[in-house]
């Protein structure tokens, strides 16, 4: 019954195993990009302002396959050879994630009120300590939610680089299924990785979220 | 070496290229706007499920939300397109396989239903911070448990998502771009040959990509319009 997976079981982990290593640096580099939009957005220069307005308003109204080929096809102009589909991938993906984590960092930094700091102030806090103790861990737990969230998006975005011949897990699965044609197992079975994840995630963003709202800092 | 490159933004608009890209458009926009038709009536019908009263409606429904989103598009649209058909059995198989323009098909059912578990969600936070005392103004003027539904909570819950709705539907559109790896010749699609035919898929991207975005302002722009003729008075916000 299981006998296509079974026969592939490694071949196909390894291309999960792709699709893993592309969502990490996917979050790192997104997360990362997104904390300077982030400030981007809720800078008081106009110049900074506008233009990363505009960086984060036209990614995010163009599909994500599309920023992939158009990496794809614009690396090897500047780098003058072609790129690996990882490492393209990658940047799209860094790119275009950076967009929707830095809407949230500037969600996160604009949710925290001015009496929140003179209150930290008037206690004879530190500007460090006011950080340490009272923005960061309030902004951290307010954006945790939408974080994990965001991230569980990314992660089942890495299917997409199929569309550049990445060896990940969709790619392999239809490789798989040209030879073996057990469409209706290798497919459930690719849904079912998939879906344990994200369900996980989804699952401990929920609980995140119950967490801050019983502290009633949400 | 680098920059050798020579740019021909022709590929744009020349024979027969122009002709693939405003072909690709618009399939782009019959798959949204039929998808979108499916997601909506099918997310409200979800949607409500999950704020019913009765125990079994929510866990179908719950189920379905979970499942549609937590695993990804393009493998809810290869199972649909390749393992669908052979869920029928063999001799019924060949005939669908046999359907001319079933990845169409495909791509706009796929695509609804997707949209729909999302539509759902906005449609149960609705209902949410809708509150009870509609619930029961409404049960206690000796409106049945439908009536109710029909003419009070949707309505105002529809009112109330408007603003996430209108991301969902731009979102359809952007979503759409993914039925190009099941071969429907969209925007996406039409960018692609382009590339194959010619090799100058930048040019031919970077022009799809202005082409989703006047889509998405068009649809921001008629939202908003929607969104200040709908709004509910006193409420704050815009």
């Amino acid at each position: 019954m299981f006998d296509a997976i079974i026969n592939n079981l490694s071949y196909l982990l390894k291309g999960f195993l792709t699709n893993l290593e592309l969502a990490i640096c996917a979050l790192a580099g997104g997360i990362f990009l997104g904390i300077l939009v982030g400030l981007g957005r809720i800078s008081k220069n106009r110049w900074v302002y506008h233009s990363v307005t505009l960086y984060v308003n036209f990614i995010r109204n163009i599909p994500l396959i599309l920023v992939i080929f158009w990496f794809y096809f614009i690396m090897p102009i500047l780098v003058g050879k072609p790129l690996n589909p990882f490492l393209s991938a990658a940047i799209s993906f860094v790119v275009f994630e950076a967009t929707y984590f830095g809407e949230i960092f500037r969600a996160g930094f604009q949710s925290i009120s001015r009496d929140l700091v003179s209150a930290a102030y008037s206690t004879a806090l530190t500007y460090t300590q006011t950080a340490r103790y009272i923005l960061v861990p309030i902004a951290i737990r307010r954006m945790l939610p939408s974080m994990i969230t965001q991230s569980i998006i990314t992660f089942q975005d890495t299917s997409l680089a199929y569309v550049i011949g990445l060896q990940e897990l969709v790619r392999r699965t239809t490789i798989v299924d040209s030879m073996e044609v057990r469409s209706i197992q290798l497919y459930s079975f690719v849904a079912a990785l998939f879906f344990v994840i994200c369900f996980v995630g989804s699952r401990i963003s929920r609980y995140y979220e119950m967490k801050s709202r019983e502290a009633n800092i949400l | 070496m680098g920059l050798a490159y020579k740019f021909d933004w022709s590929v744009l608009w020349r024979e027969p290229y122009g002709e693939w890209m405003l072909q690709g458009i618009w399939l782009t926009l019959q798959m949204g706007f039929l998808a979108w038709i499916i997601a909506l009536f099918l997310g409200i019908f979800v949607g409500t499920m999950r704020a019913a009263p009765w125990k079994l409606l929510r866990l179908v429904s719950t189920i379905y939300v979970e499942i549609f989103r937590n695993v990804p598009f393009l493998v809810q649209l290869f199972f649909w397109f390749y393992a669908g058909p052979m869920i029928f059995g063999k001799t019924l198989q060949f005939k669908i396989n046999a359907i001319s323009g079933l990845n169409y098909y495909v791509a706009v059912v796929g695509l609804g239903l997707y949209t729909a578990s999302r539509v759902a969600e906005h449609v149960r936070a609705g209902f949410a911070s809708i509150g009870q005392g509609q619930y029961q103004a409404a049960l206690s003027t000796g409106m049945s448990q439908w009536q109710m539904y029909w003419h009070i909570m949707i309505p105002h819950a529809l009112r109330l998502i408007l603003p996430p709705l209108t991301t969902e539907f731009l979102t359809i559109f952007k979503n759409s771009s993914v039925a190009m790896t099941i071969g429907v010749a969209e925007t996406t699609f039409m960018s692609y040959k382009i590339d194959s035919d010619t090799f100058h898929g930048l040019e031919a991207t970077t022009g799809a990509m202005f082409v989703y975005l006047v889509l998405g302002m068009a649809v921001v722009k008629t939202m908003s319009y929607i969104e200040t003729k709908f709004r509910i008075h006193g409420l704050v916000g815009r």
